[in-house]
């Protein structure tokens, strides 16, 4: 897509582009080079710059079965909160696009989580699920084994969970009620009319034309349970107990800024955004038949 | 609703208000919460009437986590996130789409690629950054020689130097660094019609005078649903603050990365309960803005959402 009219002065027109272009290159490229650089070399311990050590770092990373472990927790925590807030956000959207009375109070408490501040909402929870004072503090008094997300790992994951998809739910009820309110109201009606009931229409005229929405929010849902996991975690219980919530970018924090191993925490950033290129790359192709500019 | 259903619109109606006590019931216990004292809030109980303390305890919160300058300080960053962005992104659009210079595509492709890796996974060595934002000119003059150079010709070492941890600047700058604005604003330059432009120029009207004159005013719409999200975006911020203001003492931090302060946690103070009252009228205060920003700008919020996600 192309303007046909344009300026002519070439010079400014770079020079409109040129702050981005440091800031990219500073904040953006560098970083990433820097990260590509450590994830391949090893600081001297005498100091005197970085020693090529080749794959050696990603081996290390590799043979660490915490590692494993943190990935495999990322991928459960991403499949989890993605499974729950989409199903919560796709049946209150379906809910609210019936069209029935007091349909905007309700559409606009459900935008609500969205809007609070992840690690508030995690202390919000944190509080609501403490063994001590919560509202399951009765149950945790009397059976410590039913309820207690400070010990036990499972409980604490559980917790995590929840919270992450309560305050994502409110993301994917906006998206799934774009879309169906996008849904010519002629086709509904038509298929009404052929005797369609409304739990039918949802199972097959619905659900069917919104497949673009729920494909990109699978994807976005995965991408970023990756990343906005972290204030979430943090706030909540420190990746603990005993690294049972620590997930992938926690444990990058951990290991870079706690440890100090800056390579071992640069070859899991390189992981880590290979993860993430891929999720993208497959988001584009998805969404690329969609762009259109008119 | 076409046609008359009776049950199935009492279970909408079940479905709906299940959903709105999911939404509620939280808020509501945090607001129970900081309304009690230490003592009431620390029994195993439910707790759901509020109790009597809340100013009192929002008062305890608001100095034991000094909100005042921390509030100020999520103020500033996110205003300057989202003023930033607006402007950067509607510039860099701008000469994008406006001139034919070369490389221009270079560009275009060197920004889209910003969109895949999100500040999180590549967080160590920005802080490397931000702890000396002149490391990759610095880098980048030793390697082609001319610190060497400079040393031999003039005897003085070149030694860039620019910290921007403890800086409104640092909180700033690595989060405008990215592409969700500038293709917001090039997908909307591109439906402006050719005629305006040429029509403006008959009129006169150079470049700076056609973006401020026209572009502008038509992508008022654009601009506050960018800007709403760019806030929400960076108040809601925490990784990245956490790390910027190490000196909590005289900087401080942003109101959301004080929250965890208030409810100490195993890697704080070694645990123990928190003083959960305290805790939750924090939690409450720090929670406030951003809800009034998307209740006074629901249709630019959303409106924005989509555009930038997508």
């Amino acid at each position: 897509m192309e303007k046909r009219a344009t300026f002519s002065k070439l010079w400014l027109g770079m020079l409109f582009v040129l702050p981005q272009m440091l800031l990219v290159f500073t904040f953006f490229y560098w970083p990433t080079g820097a990260a590509l650089y450590w994830a391949f070399t090893l600081e001297r311990p005498w100091g005197g710059g970085n020693e090529w050590v080749g794959l050696d770092n990603f081996r290390q990373v590799f043979a660490d079965r915490a590692y494993w472990a943190s990935i495999t927790r990322s991928l459960i925590f991403a499949g989890t909160t993605t499974a729950l807030s989409m199903g919560s956000g796709l049946l209150l959207a379906l809910a609210c696009d019936r069209g029935l009375k007091f349909r905007k109070a309700f559409q606009t408490l459900y935008v609500w989580p969205y809007a609070v501040v992840a690690p508030a909402a995690a202390l919000a929870f944190r509080f609501i699920f403490a063994p001590e004072a919560g509202l399951f503090s009765l149950i945790a008094k009397s059976h410590p084994e039913v309820w207690n997300p400070t010990q036990n790992g499972y409980h604490a994951m559980a917790m995590v969970i929840f919270c992450y998809s309560w305050k994502y739910a409110g993301l994917c009820f906006i998206f799934f009620l774009a879309a169906l309110q996008a849904i010519p109201r002629s086709v509904i009606e038509a298929s009404a009319l052929d005797g369609a009931s409304v739990l039918r229409r949802a199972r097959d005229i619905q659900i069917p034309l919104i497949t673009p929405t729920i494909f990109f929010l699978i994807v976005i849902s995965i991408t970023d349970s990756f990343q906005d996991s972290f204030g979430i975690v943090d706030v909540m219980t420190d990746g603990g107990p005993a690294k049972a919530t620590e997930l992938m970018v926690y444990k990058i924090y951990f290991d870079g800024f706690r440890g100090l191993d800056y390579s071992g925490a640069a070859a899991q950033s390189i992981v880590l955004m290979f993860i993430m290129m891929a999720l993208t790359f497959f988001q584009f192709r998805f969404i690329e038949k969609r762009v259109h500019y008119s | 609703m076409i046609e008359k259903t009776p049950y199935l619109n009492f279970a909408t109606y079940l479905v709906l208000a299940f959903g709105a006590v999911m939404v509620l019931l939280p808020l509501w216990m945090v607001f129970v919460g900081a309304s009690l004292t230490v003592r009431e809030i620390n029994t195993p109980e439910i707790h759901l009437i509020p109790g009597t303390h809340f100013f009192e305890n929002v008062m305890a919160a608001w100095q034991r986590g000094h909100l005042g300058g921390r509030l100020f300080n999520s103020l500033v960053m996110s205003v300057g996130v989202a003023t930033g962005k607006v402007v950067m992104s509607a510039i860099t659009a701008f000469g994008l789409v406006y001139f034919r210079f070369p490389g221009r595509m270079l560009i275009f492709w060197l920004i889209f690629i910003t969109l895949m890796l999100p500040l999180e996974v590549r967080i160590v060595p920005t802080y490397a950054v931000a702890a000396n934002a002149f490391w990759p000119i610095q880098t980048l003059l030793d390697v082609i020689g001319l610190t060497d150079a400079v040393d031999y010709i003039l005897g003085i070492r070149i030694g860039l130097e620019w910290n921007l941890l403890n800086s409104y600047t640092g909180l700033i700058l690595p989060l405008i660094a990215t592409a969700t604005g500038t293709f917001l604003y090039r997908q909307f330059f591109l439906t402006v019609p050719d005629e305006l432009l040429e029509a403006a120029r008959m009129d006169g009207a150079g470049p700076f005078r056609f973006l401020a004159e026209f572009l502008v005013p038509l992508s008022r719409a654009n601009m506050a649903a960018l800007f709403t999200i760019m806030f929400l975006y960076a108040w809601n911020q925490y990784l990245w603050p956490l790390l910027a203001t190490p000196d909590r003492a005289h900087f401080g931090t942003t109101a959301v990365v004080e929250l965890k302060l208030l409810a100490p946690t195993v890697s704080t103070n070694g645990g123990g309960t928190p003083d959960w009252n305290v805790a939750m009228a924090g939690c409450l205060i720090v929670m406030l803005p951003p809800l009034i920003v998307v209740a006074l700008m629901q249709r630019h919020f959303i409106r924005g959402l989509i555009a930038t996600e997508k």
